[in-house]
């Protein structure tokens, strides 16, 4: 079973003061750590059991500059064989645009499977799986949450809402874009990192790839990045830990909870 | 004038709360800038699902077939490919929920029409639409355009608008058969399967103690237990929980877990992504601790703390024993 995962590396914005840089379309990122958004590594992690379980290989792939290929050294320490970066310039990437780039690698490398997060934690869009799968003309599934392989199919659960999921059957190939929480992805060592140094890391340049200038138009752009809006928000409680406590208490009681 | 298209949204016989919310942006937006509202409704059977749009859209166009008896990404697809190529709406308004999550992309491709996901403003100036959405987990908002195009596909947060009455319409019903060309769907739809029963009904706690990414490590998970017992409450989570194992689903709050309407909902190191914040919406009092003063949660709750999760967990122990 061939599986490819095109994965994404975001910056971390947890904890962390977003600023807006002067053009106003994007955010100062200098500062900011970066890491494997976090539903990729849930989908890698997924690819490399399906390995362990029914043989086959794992082929990570991402759209990015070198600094990118930390999470490609990742991925190839979680498990993967080989990897690949297309690299693409100065080029603006929407949803529209990556998918474009990832269907012209994907179609090269062999696959019964394509996993992909449900989305990315920069742009929250959720649009890059379906997308490709369009692209590649493969049935999809999305915000999958179970995978059940059965010879050339797969029974599925979809995540729904309020606790609800949906049961299918599909047959591969496929792509499915997966959901936080299906497994538990593997701890990887800093050591495991550099041993996996020695895997096919393969890179493409954008003009390899024969993309015309429509593939490469954005459909989407930002116009204009700003803060939220002032709401009226929480009234702040300060103080020390047990002036604080007591305070909350008496709120809780205000609201007619017995404590 | 030109059309805008709201695709309803349904499950189980029943039309769900993003339709409505679609539809009363919609008719706002028709009202401003003189445009019909047409509903498009993919079903088995009208049943329940037609007279409530009848109320809310000018036209309703019917594709009923036996093939829509539940939701598959390839007819829905095929299907609005179609009637978009008929009817050349300005903007075609489809949920951003897990349904719309497998097609809208897919429908781009397809038409080749530009899609702006996940927006929870919608603004025509002229017959250009200006979307806003949020990213990076809510900390920014951005205001986004789409290249010009004769339609655009927009996919709508869920509760990002509130469904309102308006005056009744009764629209002119078009039923069609599905469009020659769409195929057999690929995969096969078995059941639905409730993930989120239960020992635990949060959904009837009159007093959560809900935690969040913040809680650091699983053992810390018994910490905040032995203070929810203390407080007399009830122990909820948020997906990051659920997703580390460190809770069983039915203590998930949230779009994908269940919504809750506690007296008081006290939220510790939960960041408040809007999956999250959409099932608190019916408590009473939220009050929110976090690290991160910038985190969204500190927007919808009534009070906050900016304070390390634990001091303040040991600190009410502390006060509940004296």
């Amino acid at each position: 079973m061939d599986i490819v995962v095109c994965i994404k590396r975001v910056p971390l914005t947890q904890e962390v003061d977003l600023v807006i840089d002067a053009g106003k379309k994007d955010i100062r990122k200098d500062d900011l750590a970066y890491i494997l958004n976090d539903w990729d590594n849930y989908a890698i992690e997924e690819a490399v059991q399906l390995k362990e379980t029914f043989d086959g290989s794992v082929t990570v792939v991402t759209v990015g500059d070198e600094e990118d290929e930390e999470i490609l050294r990742r991925a190839l320490a979680m498990g993967a064989d080989r990897a690949v970066r297309v690299d693409p310039g100065s080029r603006l990437l929407d949803g529209f645009v990556l998918s474009g780039i990832l269907a012209s690698v994907v179609k090269t490398i062999p696959h019964d499977l394509v996993l992909t997060g449900v989305q990315a934690d920069d742009d929250n869009a959720g649009v890059v799986g379906v997308m490709l799968a369009e692209r590649l003309g493969l049935s999809h599934a999305a915000v999958v949450t179970r995978i059940e392989k059965e010879n050339g199919t797969a029974r599925l659960h979809l995540e729904l809402e309020g606790g609800m999921d949906a049961v299918c059957q599909i047959r591969f190939p496929a792509l499915l874009t997966i959901q936080t929480g299906i497994n538990e992805p593997r701890y990887v060592s800093i050591m495991g990192i550099r041993k996996a140094g020695k895997k096919e890391l393969k890179v493409i340049e954008l003009g390899e790839l024969g993309l015309s200038d429509a593939d490469l138009l954005p459909q989407t752009q930002v116009e204009e990045l700003y803060l939220p809006p002032e709401a009226e928000g929480a009234e702040i409680i300060e103080g020390d830990p047990g002036a604080i406590a007591e305070t909350l208490l008496r709120i809780i009681r205000e609201k007619g909870v017995n404590v | 004038m030109s059309d805008i298209y709201v695709v309803a949204e349904h499950r189980q016989g029943e039309l769900r709360d993003i339709t409505f919310e679609m539809l009363t942006k919609a008719r706002a937006l028709c009202e401003a800038g003189g445009h019909s509202l047409t509903a498009v409704l993919l079903a088995d059977e009208a049943g329940a699902l037609l007279p409530p749009l009848a109320e809310r859209a000018d036209k309703i166009l019917f594709f009923q077939d036996a093939r829509l008896k539940v939701f598959d990404p390839d007819l829905y697809r095929d299907v609005l490919a179609h009637a978009i190529g008929q009817g050349k709406p300005l903007l075609i308004l489809m949920g951003h929920t897990p349904s719309g999550l497998e097609y809208v992309p897919a429908l781009s491709i397809r038409t080749g029409l530009p899609i702006a996901t996940d927006c929870v403003d919608i603004q025509l100036e002229g017959s250009k639409p200006k979307l806003t959405r949020q990213i990076y987990s809510g900390k920014l908002f951005a205001r986004v355009v789409c290249r010009d195009a004769d339609s655009y596909l927009i996919t709508v947060r869920p509760s990002a608008f509130q469904p309102e009455e308006s005056a009744p319409v009764q629209a002119e019903v078009v039923q069609q058969p599905l469009p020659g060309g769409v195929g057999e769907p690929r995969r096969t739809f078995i059941e639905y399967e409730d993930t989120s029963a239960g020992a635990v009904d949060i959904a009837q706690a009159p007093f959560l103690v809900s935690i969040g990414r913040g809680v650091g490590e699983e053992e810390n998970i018994s910490v905040i237990q032995e203070l929810a017992e203390k407080l007399g409450a009830t122990l909820s989570c948020s997906r990051p929980v659920v997703d580390k194992n460190w809770l069983p689903r039915y203590h998930q709050v949230g779009t994908s877990g269940k919504s809750v309407k506690p007296k008081v909902y006290l939220a510790l190191g939960i960041s408040g992504a809007f999956q999250h914040v959409a099932g608190i919406a019916g408590a009473g009092t939220v009050i929110a601790i976090n690290k991160d003063k910038k985190a969204p949660i500190f927007r919808v709750a009534d009070y906050g703390v900016v304070e390390d999760l634990f001091k303040i967990a040991e600190a009410l122990k502390e006060k509940i024993k004296a």
